[in-house]
């Protein structure tokens, strides 16, 4: 049996002597945990500054739903945390503008991208894969230190006297590039702009490494085909980021050119402040088709490595193999191709010639295909099996809820004719924040729940989530579905307050209940940070293979240390999901058991 | 000392609430709960799962039928009806999907939730759901996708050469219009010619430009069942011209003239009636952020008859009768640029419209 071999090595991680080929022995404080190589180090750094952020994020927009939850309340309450950003008991709205753009910038590039990939792309990769390390050990702690530059940067925007970026956390120009527009632009856009440039000199770093890794260093008999979906999903989420992250450097470049230096990329004609600009000849919309271009693939870097963990935790817990594999492959490849041709549906009423709003019509709607694929494809998995509601569990059947629900008004948001009632309105919102920002953030619970175990060593207590997910999941649904109900009205985006239009007079109830729900469900987030913080130190021991999974991370030690095998690296001779095979002893047969031990089980064409 | 109150009150209850967690804790290691796969919470957690979908369920319909006469706000142009019932129909699509999907989840993690004398189904792949999973889904989006484009041709097609035309201007932060007057062409406006009285930047050196009538402020006057072309400009930052009761919508992009037309089939007063409010008005949304006043971007809108709008057309001054003092000075100073400026105009007018 693989899980009695395993647990003799249990405490492998005080036994320096038997780390054969690596001699990092008896590294100081500071060089394994701080400046640490070791992706398992890396992946926690991650992880713990993307809970952070998540957590300031979430701050901010509690306190922006709470200026359109009660907007005739005085605020001074808040003059403590926000100093001169209350005026008079009301909050500044060119703070408020600032607010949704940060809470945008954080949640979609500091958690969703560089808490996501960078926590489990670093985390599994190598344990999945059967790897000692990542291709670049250096390089991956660069990723990290980049990233943790680029997150004070963007931290101490918001304490500038002009305050942080305010136009959006799509930062169209001109407003963007103008500070006389709004004071946000100042400093506050530069400094969005240097920390931007940071987390993409990051996530090239951590990408290239990832594909690298992927690509070379596969441990035997680990052929593409029998990888753990994760990989896959982290595998295409890197090769995206890529491709897409240079062209928002690119974008980004020309931004700082037309703001610093004079050019005229992004302006044109512009009478701003009392004075004409002599800017003419640049267009607003070429910025927008740049953004895009890394803007919609970005939204499935966030998403695709919940693909894959989502997957991965509702085989091991429905205890079935995951339903139709190489389709799950094959959606995932497609989505990904298609990521990149559908960048302009943002854009149907920009003012872009409407002929190109049919073309990306259709390529959009093309990609609800593969989408509905894999949303079947999760729900077969779950028939007939014989399901373990961990929490892991309860949260990936959440995201597929989520998934599910966000993903199909993307159906109307990517029909160019009804885009033009729905665009920039609420009903986007509601959209955007089920389908990538909740699902996402799902699938990172899922995951962090999942392998904690593996990360720490020990077990993160089951009962507190239960109500963490329960709360958080009963939240999210009340926060964003009546969302869509102002959204079909009309309700914009990115509005201070709405009273001066009599069109949306009647939604005072509604917006106050919307911010009721966001609040509590953030409060909720604290059961987990405690659960997390607690569980560190004084949670429940692992077992080596707590979830009596199939992946390969589950054959380490309860605690892995440098290298992650203190023997040699098991070889891999069968697909991730042998779950509940008829004829084997137990529900799992882990992927490193040769077909020659498993006589009774195998299928026909199953030989080593 | 409220604060401190309060702040001990939370500290008691932090407390309260860590000793619950540890005596679960306690009661759980008693019991032996770890030492099983699946304890009393697996079945509770599934229940809670069919819970979900049955109250959720009805809470989901019950509260969409509620906010109903909020958010179906009354349609007022030709377009706008097309719009909204392929809008409803797509969401009848949608809505059946997303029960369906709904039922079979909640309900087969119900249904299959763990027990120790069972095993789970060995099930790795069919090609024949896969293809007809895949194929449905696609049939369907063809579907939509065609309806949807024959739509969105038909509303963005150029405007009928009769088109009543407004152009509207956004600046931080409110909306200027500018009537073409007799000659049905606009002049030429520049953003260099801007200032206190002459917001536009009307070049009044032009003669298409002299019939122009312009408004820094006060209502848009456009009439009933004609078509209606919006010459959509922004003299700063990008805005958006948004009116959710005609279903248009169109960036107002600084440096890229862009357009929307319709033809609205509701005047002011009908509207009135409609939903009620003496007082209706058609209200012109700014949608996309623009700065400080982005929330109070307001304009508003009248529909007329056509008599009562031609009648109101005609009461008005234009441009350069209002600003005798400016339309002297521009004559005399820019001559020689305006016949440049005219050989330019005719063709820039007709790729416009």
């Amino acid at each position: 049996m693989a899980s009695t071999d395993i647990s003799l090595h249990k405490d492998v991680h005080h036994d320096h002597e038997a780390h054969d080929d690596h001699d990092h022995h008896d590294q100081h404080f500071i060089f394994k945990y701080i400046f640490s190589q070791d992706h398992k180090v890396i992946a926690k750094q991650f992880l713990i500054t993307g809970i952070i952020w998540a957590f300031i994020g979430g701050a901010l927009s509690s306190i922006f739903r709470i200026q359109l939850g009660w907007p005739q309340a005085t605020l001074e309450w808040l003059e403590p945390i926000l100093g001169k950003w209350v005026e008079g008991g009301k909050l500044n709205p060119e703070f408020y503008l600032g607010l949704v753009t940060m809470h945008g910038t954080i949640m979609v590039f500091f958690v969703l991208t560089a808490g996501l990939s960078g926590t489990f792309s670093n985390f599994l990769i190598p344990l999945q894969i059967g790897a000692r390390d990542m291709a670049s050990g250096f390089l991956n702690m660069l990723s990290y230190w980049f990233f943790f530059l680029s997150s004070i940067v963007m931290f101490l925007s918001l304490f500038l006297e002009t305050g942080p970026a305010s136009a959006g956390w799509t930062i169209y120009p001109p407003l963007s590039a103008l500070p006389q527009a709004i004071p946000g632009s100042g400093a506050g856009m530069t400094m969005w702009i240097v920390a931007m440039a940071l987390f993409i000199v990051s996530s090239l770093l951590g990408s290239i490494n990832y594909i690298t890794t992927v690509i070379n260093l596969r441990t035997p008999g680990m052929s593409m085909t029998k990888l753990p979906l994760t990989i896959w999903a982290f595998f295409l989420t890197a090769i995206l980021g890529v491709l897409s992250f240079p062209v928002l450097f690119s974008c980004v470049l020309l931004l700082i050119f037309d703001r610093s230096f004079g050019t005229s990329f992004y302006l044109s004609e512009i009478y701003v402040a009392g004075e004409a600009l002599a800017n003419v000849g640049g267009s607003p919309i070429l910025f927008q088709h740049l953004f895009w271009f890394l803007g919609h693939p970005e939204v499935y870097i966030v998403i695709l490595p919940g693909f894959g963990i989502v997957s991965e935790i509702i085989a091991t817990n429905a205890r079935k193999p995951i339903f139709g594999y190489r389709a799950m492959i094959g959606s995932m490849l497609g989505i990904s191709l298609l990521s990149f041709i559908v960048w302009a549906h943002h854009m149907f009423v920009s003012g872009m010639n409407p002929f190109l709003g049919s073309v990306f019509m259709f390529l959009t709607l093309i990609i609800a295909v593969p989408s509905a694929v894999k949303v079947f494809n999760w729900i077969a998995t779950l028939w007939r099996g014989n399901i373990v509601f961990t929490v892991p569990m309860l949260f990936s059947i959440g995201f597929v809820s989520l998934f599910i629900s966000g993903g199909l008004t993307g159906i109307i948001l990517g029909n160019s004719a009804l885009d033009i009632q729905v665009h920039n309105t609420y009903f986007v919102v509601a959209h955007f924040h089920l389908v990538m920002g909740s699902s996402a953030f799902f699938g990172m619970f899922a995951g962090v729940y999942h392998w904690f175990p593996k990360m720490f060593g020990r077990m993160m207590d089951e009962k507190l989530g239960y109500v963490h997910f329960w709360l958080t999941f009963i939240g999210v649904y009340m926060v964003f579905m009546p969302m869509h109900y102002v959204g079909i009205a009309g309700f914009p985006r990115r509005y201070y307050s709405w009273t001066s239009f009599d069109l949306f007079q009647s939604f005072a109830n509604i917006n106050m209940y919307i911010s009721l729900a966001a609040i509590i469900a953030w409060l909720a987030q604290f059961i987990f940070a405690f659960n997390f913080i607690y569980s560190i130190f004084r949670g429940r021991r692992a077992s080596a293979n707590p979830w009596r999974s199939n992946t390969l991370e589950w054959t380490t030690p309860v605690l892995p240390g440098h290298g992650n095998w203190p023997g040699p690296i098991p070889v891999v001779y069968r697909w991730p999901y042998d779950y509940s095979k008829p004829g084997a002893e137990e529900d799992f047969i882990p992927q490193h058991i040769p077909y020659s031990q498993t006589q009774s089980s195998n299928l026909p064409h199953d030989k080593d | 000392m409220i604060t401190i109150a309060i702040l001990l009150v939370l500290a008691l209850l932090a407390v309260v609430l860590y000793l619950l967690f540890r005596l679960q804790i306690l009661s759980s290691v008693f019991r032996g709960t770890y030492a099983k796969r699946a304890s009393t919470s697996n079945r509770v957690n599934a229940t809670f799962f069919l819970a979900f979908l049955i109250i959720g369920g009805i809470a989901f319909f019950w509260s969409f039928a509620d906010s109903m006469e909020d958010f179906m706000i009354p349609v007022a142009s030709v377009h706008a009806v097309w719009i909204e019932s392929m809008f409803w129909t797509t969401m009848a699509i949608l809505g059946i999907v997303f029960v369906l999907t709904h039922i079979l989840l909640f309900w087969y993690s119900y249904r299959y939730q763990y027990s120790a004398d069972k095993k789970a189904y060995y099930y790795p792949h069919n090609n024949k759901l896969e293809v007809i999973w895949t194929i449905i889904p696609a049939v369907v989006m063809a579907l939509l996708v065609f309806s949807g484009w024959k739509a969105w041709t038909k509303i963005t097609n150029p405007a009928p050469a009769d088109a009543v035309v407004v152009e509207i201007v956004g600046k931080q932060f409110n909306w200027l219009y500018r009537y073409p007057g007799k000659d049905n062409i606009l002049g030429v406006a520049k953003h260099t010619l801007i200032d206190a009285t002459n917001e536009m930047g009307i070049d009044l050196s032009d003669p298409k430009a002299l019939d122009d009538i312009y408004f820094g402020a006060g209502d848009i006057h456009i009439p009933k069942g004609r078509p209606v072309l919006f010459r959509i400009r922004s003299r700063d930052v990008t805005h958006d011209v948004y009116q959710p009761n005609f279903r248009i919508q169109m960036h107002a992009v600084p440096g890229m003239p862009t357009k929307f037309w319709f033809v609205p089939t509701k005047t002011t007063a009908e509207m009135a009636t409609e939903t009620g409010n003496p007082d209706f008005k058609y209200e012109i949304v700014c949608n996309q952020i623009c700065g400080r006043g982005h929330f109070a971007m307001r304009a508003t809108l009248v529909v007329d008859e056509p008599e009562d709008y031609e009648k109101w057309l005609a009461e008005q001054k234009t441009f350069a009768e209002q600003n005798p003092d400016l339309l002297a000075k521009m004559q005399a100073k820019t001559t020689p640029v305006v016949t440049v400026e005219k050989k330019a105009e005719p063709v820039k007018e007709k790729a416009a419209l």
